[in-house]
């Protein structure tokens, strides 16, 4: 008998030990004389119980977590490779059937549905749980009737903007034969988010097909991953799976037998948080500064080397062969109001249950933190939630009813961004997120436009003299002014969206500022 | 971390492995991180040079990018977690005591040339903060123990 056993290769697991727990494993069976086969797959996303450590018997997949390496002796002794199985196993580690958690059962998984099945890289366990069968059938179709159907699936850019993607794929398709190019956004850099990351080490394939029929769709015969640099284990499962992929002719210049020619290539980002927005994102390709551009013109008339370019975020292009596979109505039937789908949310920061939680829109800003993230890690209450990453809002409680929705959190001047929820508990200090966010603007302006560049450092002086008690309402009034100048002189989101974090600690938090707590409801309206 | 010695005739080669692929200056510039452990400034004209750009447009890229550092590195390189999820984890803290430990502020390399402590703006692992990055290692659930840890093993 031989015993499968699931670690993760997940960067969050192995981060937490997960290489030294397989290490173990083999070890250990090896002096139990205990025949073991360890697959090491993406994670399942319940990143509070990394290193998971799955044992499959009878078809079903036994969890413990989470597990160190001076656990395994412990967890053999106690029969996990026994010939009983683990179901039986009284054990402080053991969780059950996996995908029996509450915080698993609860998603609506259809970008993530194969993420931590089996290992991310490899081509035919991809096929054997689906894979490939969009591409398949955009095989048969006509490049516009492609266009037509990511179009009418409701799909919006989930790299934050929200933009329509069948938009931009329409664009791209109706300028005339040339050079173009599809160019995923992974420069995931966003603080609280990690969809990306785990999406392109735990099912690679998927977004490798949906750039290839985002290639088919709009004629782009080339492809660029631009990756960033934090994220090394990303890019070994990407390189690999694109091997993999070249290999039985997934890539390459005659896709299936079909004639069409697609090539993809990994390229690495360098340290700058600036080049997660398109243009900067398209410069830093082409090997230049990443300075962002005006727009117009449009990347999709005028994108990489000034070639008709799609830009999307991989969790956009990882959306697609789900609704090539299933048909635009399956995908538009989640959701609600314009944000249709699913989105891959990320539960981070102080969280008990941190981890990746695909739901459909919709779902309340509470239920997220309370009911699925289970309150704070530190077990203090909850002050401040910050979702979409540095450039996103502080919430209080009092908008924990917020529905996770494009429009509703732009109704309450927030933004989901990439959807990454950072949990603060009552120990946070706003007036220092606050004064964070302007310091972060400065660090990573790409410095072409002065809002941006020089109202984010005059916003730390600023704060930093309402800090030190130098006339803290006059000081205060400027800050609100730098904010407005920011939000609508800045070129791209880095400067007009750091106004969302600083103004949404005054508004909310005033007494962190030396205001009274009573102007809140003031302020709020 | 590559340590060997600048010279031209590798920077050349370099250059001629990445000529080949659009916009190769980025490659490039990675390549000479990886091989030499930083981007000397005896490289800009050689670069400029074979893909005919000016030092200047070469230069401005190496500038503007954290990863593309000028100067060779410490021994060890230990890159903490600085952005909003570790800092909801107290990432400062432990920034603070290695900073101590060290003698050194964040962004320096301490006296010995052992190690070089550096900020970074996120590793993608939020949900198990606060992070570091030793050498290429990463490290979730960082506390003083396993901070301790760390440090000692780069020999600080």
């Amino acid at each position: 008998m031989t015993v499968k056993i699931y670690i993760p290769k997940d960067a969050a697991a192995i981060a937490c030990g997960a290489d030294e727990v397989a290490a173990a494993f083999k070890k250990t069976a090896k002096k139990a004389a205990v025949k073991i086969d360890i697959v090491r797959n993406g994670s399942r996303g319940m990143l509070w119980l990394e290193p998971l450590v799955e044992v499959e018997h009878n078809g079903v997949r036994y969890g413990f977590g989470p597990v160190a390496e001076d656990d395994v002796q412990d967890l053999v002794k106690a029969g996990l490779l026994g010939e009983k199985g683990p179901k039986g196993i009284k054990h402080k580690l053991a969780v059950g059937p996996v995908e029996d958690i509450p915080f698993f059962k609860k998603q609506t998984r259809l970008t993530f549905a194969r993420c931590g099945l089996a290992d991310p890289v490899s081509l035919p366990d991809y096929k054997r749980l689906g894979g490939y069968k969009g591409l398949e059938n955009a095989l048969k179709l006509k490049p516009i009737e492609i266009v037509d159907v990511v179009s009418k699936s409701g799909l919006r850019g989930r790299g934050g903007a929200g933009f329509p993607t069948g938009i931009k794929w329409k664009t791209v398709h109706d300028t005339p034969p040339q050079q173009k190019y599809i160019v995923c956004n992974a420069d995931e850099g966003d603080s609280g988010t990690f969809a990306d990351r785990m999406i392109m080490e735990g099912d690679p394939f998927v977004l490798i097909e949906g750039m290839t029929i985002a290639g088919l769709a709009v004629g782009a015969t080339r492809g660029y991953i631009y990756l960033r640099s934090e994220y090394p284990h990303a890019g070994m499962a990407l390189n690999a799976a694109i091997q993999a992929a070249k290999k039985d002719g997934y890539l390459g210049d005659n896709v299936r037998g079909s004639g069409h020619t697609f090539e993809l290539q990994v390229r690495m980002g360098a340290g700058a948080y600036v080049c997660g927005e398109e243009t900067s994102l398209l410069e830093s390709l082409e090997g230049k500064r990443g300075l962002v551009r005006a727009k117009p013109p449009l990347p999709a008339h005028k994108g990489l080397f000034g070639q008709p370019t799609v830009i999307n975020n991989v969790l956009s292009l990882a959306a697609v062969p789900y609704i090539m596979e299933h048909g635009a109505q399956a995908y538009a039937d989640y959701g609600v109001g314009r944000s249709r789908g699913t989105m891959p949310i990320q539960l981070a920061g102080n969280l008990k249950h941190g981890g990746l939680f695909e739901t459909a829109f919709g779902i309340t800003l509470g239920e997220l933190v309370d009911d699925i993230g289970g309150g704070t890690l530190s077990g203090k209450p909850v002050k401040a939630v910050q979702v979409g990453g540095p450039l996103g809002a502080y919430f209080p409680r009092g908008y924990f009813d917020t529905p996770f929705d494009y429009e509703a959190f732009a109704a309450r001047d927030g933004l989901i961004g990439h959807a990454g929820v950072v949990v603060f508990d009552e120990t946070a200090d706003m007036m220092a997120q606050a004064r964070f966010a302007f310091e972060f603007c400065a660090v990573e302006s790409c410095g072409k436009c002065t809002p941006c560049r020089i109202g984010s450092t005059r916003g730390v002086e600023t704060l930093d003299k309402v800090r030190a008690g130098e006339r803290p309402e006059a000081n205060l009034a400027v800050v609100e002014d730098l904010c407005n100048t920011m939000k609508f002189g800045s070129l791209c989101a880095l400067g007009g969206f750091t106004p969302y974090p600083v103004m949404s600690a005054l508004t909310h938090f005033p007494e962190d500022f030396g205001r009274p707590a009573k102007k809140l409801a003031a302020a709020a309206e | 971390m590559g340590r060997e010695p600048w010279s031209e005739p590798r920077t050349r080669q370099i250059v001629t492995e990445h000529k080949g692929l659009e916009g190769p200056l980025m490659p490039i510039l990675h390549a000479c991180v990886e091989t030499f452990g930083f981007v000397p400034q005896e490289a800009v004209p050689v670069i400029a040079n074979e893909l005919n750009l000016s030092r200047a447009e070469v230069h401005g890229v190496v500038t503007f990018y954290h990863d593309f550092r000028r100067e060779p590195a410490g021994k060890h390189v230990l890159k903490m977690c600085r952005a909003e999820a570790c800092q909801s984890m107290g990432c400062e803290p432990l920034v603070k005591r290695a900073e101590d430990r060290l003698g050194i502020k964040c962004g320096e390399t301490s006296a010995d040339g052992r190690v070089t402590l550096e900020p970074i703006y996120c590793l993608g692992l939020c949900a198990t903060a606060p992070s570091a990055m030793l050498d290429g290692k990463i490290v979730g659930r960082l506390n003083e123990a396993k901070l301790d840890k760390l440090l000692k093993g780069a020999g600080a």
